[in-house]
């Protein structure tokens, strides 16, 4: 396989997850701004901060207004992360790589780009939101389906897969870091209705406000939250996950091709970071601190993917 | 033909439908116009989602268009296509003898049958490749002749695109679109596939591997890029091929091969479909700026260590002034009269000719010698007196750079229209496949049509539309 292909697959995937994150960030923002009449510029600008975009924004607006936040996170060209350049260059990355696809992925992520390009061609009126960040989830879907459902299970897959992971774990990481007071067991008191929305905005962005409540039996608190998200492997979006995902897939890569490279080592490294057996071990070594490190670490083990398997060069 | 027309419809003649439409027309009879209308909604919904699309050049927004698929089939009965494909064989066999001659003892150009300028003055011709002869010898491993008709039995060969003929892959989409359009007329007319195009040429590519090559040959196909206007066609056949699709920042010479980077390091390529112009090959060897070859490229060839498909060079034999040659070509080197006909052309270069195309330009076709894909020509009878007369003074400041041919009545086949058919001008293009042993043509092609009522030209570029060629069993 080439080089730029396996490159062209884990861009294009990591695109795709990146245009579902951010529909989910605008789901939730948008959420606490109907349920909060005050103070919901400041939640939009932490969506900003969590979307990595802030500098870029801030070269445009001066302040977070929502539907400001919201054409700017879903259709704005300036911004290289917008749902709508993201979808743009998955679909580029699809192109270089159409030889790896089957039809049906190839027709999946061009049929995403076409319905999204449709849809977000004009600025989203509020009473259309809620259809539009549905449809984004959806497409992304149908990509994912016709991933699972036709592709060989090869390097290609692992590739796809790996640019999967590694975006999705950053993009949670960064939700736990702009919000990590929140999380702290020092900074909140159960019941405060000012933590129950941003903990319910935490876990409407990686989707799992209803998978917690069945997991916590009701038993909702600010540690709770962050080992679920943290530590807990049974959510595809916990880091725990995430990086345990990569890890596999570096190491169906490393068994292929019959050699270990650096990746596999900082992979390893990487899950041991979250082999620690309870949350209170991270709140020991400061929460902000673990997560800038995780982020740090996921981040490098990304670049190291792109050299052990000459993405460039 | 009916009165007033001028030219050969395929279709119906004389009031009469031909034989080889006679099952679809009465199929088309009975078939609602209403559905049909939705079916050709549905191709064209088919084919921007699965991308066959392409890039305009100097288009600003880089819009990618498709190209209009027509539904109503070109048919060509079995016994006219034995006919045609006899006719191309013998011209690509005389094409690969001619430029194997032109690169090596030349006897042609000593036996006085094509003037030495034409050549030593040629633009096409590649001095790099004197005295070397590729694996085989087979120099133009995949061939487009493009053919025009002008009466039941008048067949001429307008160009032979000896480089990098495409267009390929809509022959085959097309027939996809039309199978999942109209399963029920394939059951009930006999069409010859064309699906085996893929499979034969991989083979006929790995057939072509130079003899340094142990074990099975890895071919690749070479890619400008996704920003060509053909890059469509190059993924979807080194995909339908399964080889890899590679660009030049993909490839570097390893140990005097061309290899390509994969995940595992540099693997080497036997042989390379290219889809890059010979000018951009290589900037050691050709055009220094090109990025989009390989430095070095011509010497791992020379040596002997890859195949070039097609080989650098060819395009001395589809130059436009050496076609008005084509005749005398295939008699040198076949020993027979050719089969199929050259459109008669004058050669500007000539004194007398270009007098006489000057004096009948309002009458002519003038096409660029290196010209392609419409560019650059004028169609004397569709243009305006100024065009005329901006046409004749490019035309006397270098008059070896054209050639003119009469206006040819190109045959029409009709289209679907909201007021049903409709007659339009085709063209056929043959695909053909060239290894040591073998000279394979797909029966069918890709019929381009123009889809103004009246235009000549045919090229997508300019307005022309596509549509599925069925060359029947029997």
């Amino acid at each position: 396989m080439l080089g730029k292909t396996a490159g062209g697959l884990y861009w294009m995937f990591r695109f795709l997850e990146r245009s579902e994150n951010i529909a989910r960030l605008v789901e939730a923002g948008s959420r606490i701004a109907l349920t909060r009449s005050q103070d919901s510029q400041t939640e939009w600008k932490s969506i900003i901060t969590t979307a990595a975009v802030r500098k870029n924004y801030s070269t445009k607006y001066d302040s977070f207004e929502g539907s400001h936040v919201v054409d700017f996170l879903l259709r704005d060209k300036d911004n290289p992360s917008s749902v709508l350049s993201v979808v743009e260059n998955a679909r580029t990355n699809a192109r270089m790589v159409r030889t790896a696809l089957t039809t049906e992925v190839w027709e999946a992520v061009n049929e995403n780009w076409m319905t999204l390009k449709a849809l977000l061609k004009r600025p989203i009126k509020e009473t259309d939101l809620p259809f539009v960040l549905g449809t984004i989830r959806q497409q992304s879907a149908l990509v994912r389906g016709a991933l699972h459902g036709t592709m060989l299970r090869n390097d290609i897959y692992d590739f796809a897969r790996l640019g999967t992971f590694i975006e999705r774990a950053d993009s949670t990481a960064r939700i736990i870091d702009v919000k990590y007071y929140t999380l702290l067991p020092s900074a909140s008191f159960v019941g405060s209705s000012l933590d129950n929305v941003q903990w319910d905005m935490i876990l409407r962005s990686v989707s799992a406000h209803r998978s917690f409540n069945w997991l916590s039996e009701n038993d909702i608190n600010a540690s709770t939250i962050a080992e679920f998200l943290i530590l807990d492997a049974r959510l595809p979006r916990s880091l725990a996950f995430c990086t345990s995902q990569v890890n596999d897939n570096l190491n169906f890569l490393s068994e292929n091709y019959g050699k270990k490279l650096k990746s596999n080592n900082l992979s390893d490294d990487l899950r041991k970071q979250l082999k620690t057996p309870d949350i209170n071990e991270i709140f020991e070594i400061g929460l902000h601190q673990f997560i800038g490190d995780y982020i740090r670490m996921n981040n490098e083990l990304g670049m190291q993917i792109e050299e052990d398997y000459r993405f460039n060069k | 033909m009916s009165e007033g027309k001028k030219y050969f419809d395929e279709m119906i003649n004389d009031g009469l439908v031909r034989a080889p439409y006679q099952e679809y027309h009465e199929w088309f009879d009975k078939a609602d116009t209403k559905r049909l209308a939705k079916k050709s909604k549905e191709a064209e919904a088919f084919f921007r989602r699965t991308g066959i699309t392409f890039n305009v050049y100097g288009d600003k927004d880089q819009q990618e268009r498709l190209i209009p698929f027509d539904l109503v089939p070109r048919i060509v009965s079995n016994l006219e296509w034995m006919k045609l494909s006899k006719g191309i064989e013998q011209r690509v066999r005389a094409i690969n003898a001619f430029l194997h001659d032109i690169y090596n003892r030349q006897e042609i150009l000593r036996a006085g049958r094509v003037p030495i300028e034409l050549i030593a003055n040629n633009e096409a011709f590649l001095p790099q490749m004197m005295g070397m002869s590729p694996p085989g010898n087979v120099y133009t491993h995949i061939v487009g002749t493009d053919i025009v008709r002008t009466g039941k039995d008048n067949f001429f060969v307008l160009e032979d695109n000896a480089r990098t003929p495409s267009g390929v892959s809509y022959m085959l989409e097309n027939r996809e679109t039309m199978l999942q359009m109209f399963p029920e007329l394939f059951s009930k007319i006999k069409v010859q596939p064309v699906s085996g195009y893929p499979k034969n040429l991989r083979r006929s590519l790995a057939a072509c591997a130079p003899k340094s090559c142990e074990g099975k040959p890895t071919v690749a196909v070479l890619t400008p890029g996704i920003h060509n206007s053909a890059y469509f066609e190059h993924s979807f056949l080194a995909d339908q091929m399964g080889v890899e699709l590679v660009e030049s920042q993909d490839l570097r010479i390893v140990n005097g091969h061309v290899a390509m980077r994969t995940t595992q390091g540099y693997k080497n390529i036997d042989v390379l479909y290219r889809r890059v112009d010979d000018d951009y090959l290589d900037p050691l060897n050709f055009n220094p700026s090109s990025m989009l070859g390989v430095p070095g490229i011509m010497d791992v060839y020379r040596a002997g260590n890859i195949t070039l498909a097609n080989a650098p060079g060819t395009g001395i034999a589809d130059d436009k002034a050496i076609y008005s040659y084509m005749p005398d070509i295939v008699e040198f080197y076949t020993g027979e009269k050719a089969i199929l006909k050259n459109v008669e052309t004058w050669r500007c270069s000539e004194p007398s000719s270009l007098q006489y195309v000057l004096d009948n330009l309002a009458d002519l076709v003038v096409k660029e010698v290196h010209g392609s894909g419409g560019y650059g020509m004028l169609v004397g009878p569709a243009a305006s007196k100024k065009e005329l007369a901006n046409f004749a003074k490019k035309l006397k400041a270098k008059p070896s750079n054209y050639i003119a041919q009469p206006t040819l009545s190109l045959s029409t086949v009709p289209i679907f229209t909201k007021s049903g058919l409709s007659e339009r001008h085709v063209d056929l293009r043959p695909y053909v496949l060239v290894s040591p042993n073998k000279i394979d043509i797909t029966p069918g092609g890709l019929t381009r049509v123009a889809l103004k009522q009246g235009s000549l030209v045919v090229n997508s570029s300019q307005g022309g539309g596509t549509k599925d060629t069925w060359v029947l069993e029997e």
